[in-house]
């Protein structure tokens, strides 16, 4: 009876901290959107001329549409890879990593492993890409458990080894012999190729982030196991008092997270990019980190995160195409819309 | 078996150069470490130190200049975040993780047009007679003048933060924000000083790296250099002369790479450009007991990594 109601307790604190208050994330997202506006106008640009395009180039069109949801799909996959870890108190700022080793696995598969057929091939590569990630997260927890090495700095340095693994192979064993000498390894078969969606970009990769949001979002909120989470993220010594297994809680939740972000890295080899190549991630992993950060860890939140990291992200190329903003005025957005939205959260009071 | 030697001898002499920008990175986020707050946006102010300090030389002819103003950016940067984490609560974490990005499209935006340039910029100067002595003394006093000023500015660390009125209450905020204030202490503008001195710092580091190391700037150049020194300074146990010990293994760890690249090792250059994460990787964990009993009272919450 008095674990029901601590339990209860735990879950009430739990949802008002977790539940993202949304007037004031709009506001905040708006107050972002000026401070960028003012920038424009400073570097002797049309603030109004540069948001029409970008949402011309974006909600606009069919085409800009259906690239939103393209980049929706590793974002949503990577920022779920760092909010379910969140859960029970863990910083994963490794899923740039977890990415490319996803990838690589799945470009492993894609290359020397013949299934014959495109229903065991795509699976294949998909469990690859999981076990990629969900091994290479997974070092993170050993480091923090037998090594008490922080998963912070643990995890962010390993995303630079990550890019330089990726390199090896690239560059080395697996480089196309009649590629010209790019650093490309072969093009997929189409058996290893998702297939596209419509005549767009968007691919079928598209139901992981679906399955993953929804799956997630049902269990933690639903299941003992999910309550159990927040209890271990936010009392670790309490839940271990009340029976929690919290190394196992925290294990777990770092494999998922990893497996999550290799799944993004699978859907990128498979889905856009067909071959592996260095740099195919460029901040992917990064921005389902903001993603996550701006949803408060809620995975119905980050849908919207995602998509409106998805629409600058779109939107910044669209304006470095058309000439009227470098791409890289769009990590300056998206930097000021995260600091705006956590600035912008109500403050808790504290109790000291 | 000359081989060996050959690389260890160029290993020793070539650790230094590499080892100082991450050294004042590291210095400065020991400071704001040692008031109890971290700066995941060291990465981007160094970043900052790095591309404005390049700028400002390239546009005024003046590496001095240029120093100063790596410094004022890299300073400028964490203030956002003292800003954020002092007065919004913000997680510090998240924050400076941002940070670092926002620093890095500021500068990929702001040095497009300096890519392709080189600069004359900070030149070594050899200290004389020192520098004739084999092996040390070309490692150690064949260098540029930010490197003599960063010997010495460990040591100044040590005293001012064990023998200092204002170390001391840096140290007490970063131990207890309440017990600081009951002291009669400013804890927030003591914080909101730690940071900006400690964004300085890696300012000074990024300028180091683009005006005395490569002598060229390009978008991203700092690869993790900031986020090493995070890790250095818990290795370091929060000690400004450990943090030096760090800082020379990291430019050892470089300089291994590119010794065993010259004699032509036979591995991929890429794993051999694994090595510097990975040493640091295996040093934090080889130290982790011990420097998390040293651990400042308040970046426990934040730092915990025992479940």
């Amino acid at each position: 009876m008095q674990y029901q109601s601590t339990l209860r307790q735990a879950q009430g604190l739990a949802t008002t901290i977790t539940t993202p208050p949304i007037a004031r994330s709009l506001l905040a997202i708006v107050f972002a959107f000026l401070v960028f506006a003012i920038f424009i106008a400073i570097i002797g640009r049309d603030p109004v001329e540069v948001y029409s395009k970008m949402f011309e180039g974006t909600l606009g069109s069919r085409v800009g549409l259906s690239e939103v949801g393209v980049r929706m799909i590793p974002f949503v996959l990577t920022g779920l890879a760092a909010s379910i870890p969140a859960r029970v108190g863990l910083i994963n700022v490794g899923g740039e990593g977890q990415l490319y080793i996803g990838a690589w696995a799945a470009t492993g598969v894609a290359l020397y492993v013949d299934l014959g057929t495109i229903w065991l091939m795509l699976p294949a590569m998909a469990v690859a890409g999981f076990l990629g990630g969900a091994i290479w997260g997974g070092t993170a927890i050993l480091l923090r458990h037998w090594r008490n090495v922080n998963e912070v700095i643990s995890t962010l340095l390993s995303n630079y080894v990550a890019i330089l693994f990726v390199d090896v192979f690239v560059f080395g064993a697996w480089k196309n012999p009649t590629g010209f000498g790019y650093p490309y390894t072969s093009n997929f078969e189409f058996e290893s190729i998702l297939p596209t969606i419509a005549d767009t970009r968007l691919h079928l990769g598209l139901v992981l982030p679906v399955v993953g949001i929804i799956a997630t979002y049902l269990f933690l909120s639903r299941t003992r196991w999910g309550a159990n989470m927040r209890a271990v993220g936010g009392n670790p010594d309490a839940a271990r008092r009340r029976g929690i297994p919290v190394l196992r809680y925290i294990i777990i939740a770092m494999l998922v997270g990893g497996g999550l972000a290799g799944l993004a890295g699978m859907s990128e080899v498979s889905g856009i990019q067909h071959h592996l190549r260095p740099g195919i991630s460029n901040n992917l992993g990064f921005m389902g980190f903001l993603a996550s950060w701006m949803a408060n860890h809620n995975p119905i939140a980050l849908i919207g995160a995602c998509f409106l990291i998805a629409v600058i992200v779109v939107g910044g190329d669209v304006l470095q195409f058309s000439g009227n903003l470098p791409s890289a005025a769009t990590l300056i957005l998206i930097g000021l819309v995260l600091f705006s939205v956590l600035g912008f959260r109500k403050l808790e009071r504290k109790i000291e | 078996m000359s081989d060996i030697w050959l690389v260890l001898g160029g290993t020793l002499t070539g650790a230094v150069g590499p080892g100082i920008s991450v050294l004042y990175a590291t210095y400065g986020e020991l400071i704001t470490e040692r008031a109890g707050r971290i700066n995941l946006g060291t990465e981007g102010s160094m970043l900052m130190g790095a591309c404005f300090g390049f700028m400002a030389t390239a546009e005024t002819g003046s590496a001095t200049v240029g120093v100063f103003a790596g410094m004022a950016a890299g300073s400028g940067l964490s203030l956002i975040l003292a800003y954020l984490v002092i007065y919004r609560d913000t997680n510090q974490l998240a924050t400076g993780f941002a940070l670092t990005l926002f620093g890095a499209g500021i500068t990929a935006y702001a040095g497009r047009g300096y890519v392709d340039s080189t600069i004359g910029g900070l030149n070594p100067i050899a200290i004389p007679l020192l520098s004739e002595i084999p092996k040390l003394g070309e490692a150690l006093f064949q260098q540029d003048i930010l490197a003599y000023i960063a010997y010495g500015l460990g040591p100044l660390l040590f005293v001012g933060l064990h023998y200092t009125r204002t170390g001391l209450s840096l140290k007490a905020v970063g131990e207890s924000i309440s017990v600081a204030y009951a002291a009669g202490r400013n804890p927030r503008v003591i914080q909101i000083a730690a940071i900006a001195a400690g964004g300085a710092l890696a300012g000074l580091g990024g300028a180091q790296l683009s005006l005395g190391l490569t002598h060229t700037w390009s978008e991203g150049m700092t690869v993790g250099r900031g986020f090493i020194a995070v890790g250095l300074v818990i290795f370091a146990m929060w000690s400004p002369l450990r943090a030096m010990v760090g800082a020379f293994l990291f430019g050892g760890a470089i300089g291994l790479q590119l010794q065993l690249q010259t004699v032509g090792a036979p591995v991929s250059p890429f794993i051999l450009d694994m090595l510097p994460y990975l040493i640091i990787l295996f040093v934090m964990a080889l130290w982790s007991r011990a420097s998390a009993r040293a651990m400042p009272e308040g970046l426990k919450g934040v730092l915990r990594a025992n479940t």
